[in-house]
């Protein structure tokens, strides 16, 4: 299992072997979304997380 | 099985150590004390323990040998018979604020009056497994935690042990808190009118928990502002300060990582999503886990870092078996693994 490192909180997560180009992955730790960029190395970015709001 | 009483056990603390300790597999609660409610049953005073212990309060004078004695009396009781206490328990736990500081010219500063025991100061160990736990392996005697300061030091404890905090400048912790810190006596305050609906800041600063937090992390530019709100149990402490030049987001990460790894009850809360993205005590409720979060202003080295608990189980009683597991080299989670309730 390939490893990647979450770009928020450098939390080391563990890939699938099926993963695919886009898919939106989520850190362990700090549950930020993460998508696929790159497959060869296994690479992740920030995806976007819409503002929510919290009702307070 | 190791044998406990518990004096002073009509009060909440008393009533959660009573909780905690009759399901602790390894522990059997021999003796519980009560001056006023002698001869009543446990659950007549702490009602969720009822089918759980037959066991009866008892006067003091009536307390037998035990292995581990908790004293879970008013502040300023138990060192007036200290002597006393040590002849009944191999091991004393003392809940209150009598032995938590470790000097007595800082006692007579804070609380106001002369400590009866100050010999007894230094015997003590401070009751947080998070801080002295290699030091409560061979405890003979453990200073119970105050419940404001234990939140305080836990919200700054990553920052100051990984040395990213500046402490040159000053540190402020605003505590919200409920009304089960002051204790099952009444008093006007109290009183439901009064209490409840409150935001009623009681100590912009001064508070005597204050001491502990300066003493435990070593750090004297701290300051505590304590507000009552609408809550039985639970508080949060939001410490403000300023990290070190160069300082970033993944560096605390790291640091508040290492702290939950290397502590079976620290968790970090800190979510991009959902309702509970930051601590809160609301879902900490008879547990003995602290969550912890933080964040980063990263235009000025603002940190803010967070600390939710139970004030009577993390922040008091929870505290003391945690300490009491490793003083008797059990795991130091036993009788204390479960979560708090939600929804709540």
């Amino acid at each position: 299992m390939s490893q990647i490192s979450c770009p928020e909180c450098a939390a080391e997560n563990g890939l699938n072997a099926d993963i695919e180009m886009n898919e939106i992955i989520v850190c362990q730790d700090c549950g930020v979304d993460l998508e696929i960029i790159s497959l060869d190395p296994p690479t992740v970015d920030l995806a976007p997380i819409e503002e929510e709001d919290w009702g307070e | 099985m190791v044998t406990a009483s518990i004096v002073g056990a009509s009060g909440y603390t008393g009533g959660e150590l009573l909780r905690l300790l009759i399901f602790h597999p390894e522990i059997e609660v021999t003796q519980i004390t009560s001056r006023k409610l002698a001869g009543k049953y446990s659950y007549q005073v702490h009602p969720n323990l009822r089918n759980h212990s037959t066991l009866k309060f008892i006067a003091p004078s009536q307390l037998e040998p035990c292995d581990i004695l908790f004293l879970a009396l008013p502040h300023g009781e138990s060192q007036k018979s200290i002597e006393a206490w040590d002849d009944l328990g191999k091991h004393i736990i003392d809940l209150s604020a009598d032995f938590r500081l470790n000097s007595a010219a800082e006692y007579e500063n804070w609380y106001g009056t002369s400590h009866s025991a100050p010999g007894w100061l230094e015997k003590f160990v401070y009751g947080l497994p998070e801080l002295h736990r290699e030091e409560l392996r061979d405890a003979k005697y453990i200073s119970g935690v105050g419940c404001n300061a234990t939140a305080s030091i836990l919200a700054l404890m990553p920052l100051i042990d990984s040395n990213l905090l500046d402490t040159r400048e000053r540190i402020i912790l605003e505590l919200k808190v409920g009304s089960s810190e002051g204790g099952a006596t009444v008093n006007p305050g109290s009183h439901h009118p009064e209490r409840s609906n409150v935001v009623r800041t009681f100590s912009p600063f001064g508070h005597r928990h204050t001491a502990e937090v300066i003493q435990e992390l070593g750090v004297s530019n701290i300051s505590l502002t304590m507000t009552s709100v609408d809550l039985v149990r639970g508080a949060v402490a939001t410490a403000h300060g300023t990290v070190k030049p160069g300082t970033t987001q993944k560096d605390l990460w790291k640091v508040y990582r290492k702290a939950a790894s290397e502590n079976p009850f620290l968790r970090v809360v800190k979510e991009k999503r959902g309702i509970y993205r930051v601590p809160e005590p609301k879902i900490l409720a008879g547990s003995n886990y602290c969550d912890l979060g933080f964040a980063l202003n990263d235009e000025n080295g603002h940190v803010v870092s967070i600390c939710a608990i139970d004030n009577l189980m993390k922040g008091a009683a929870g505290s003391a078996v945690q300490s009491m597991n490793i003083m008797l080299g059990f795991d130091e989670t036993l009788g204390l693994e479960f979560p708090g309730l939600h929804p709540i």
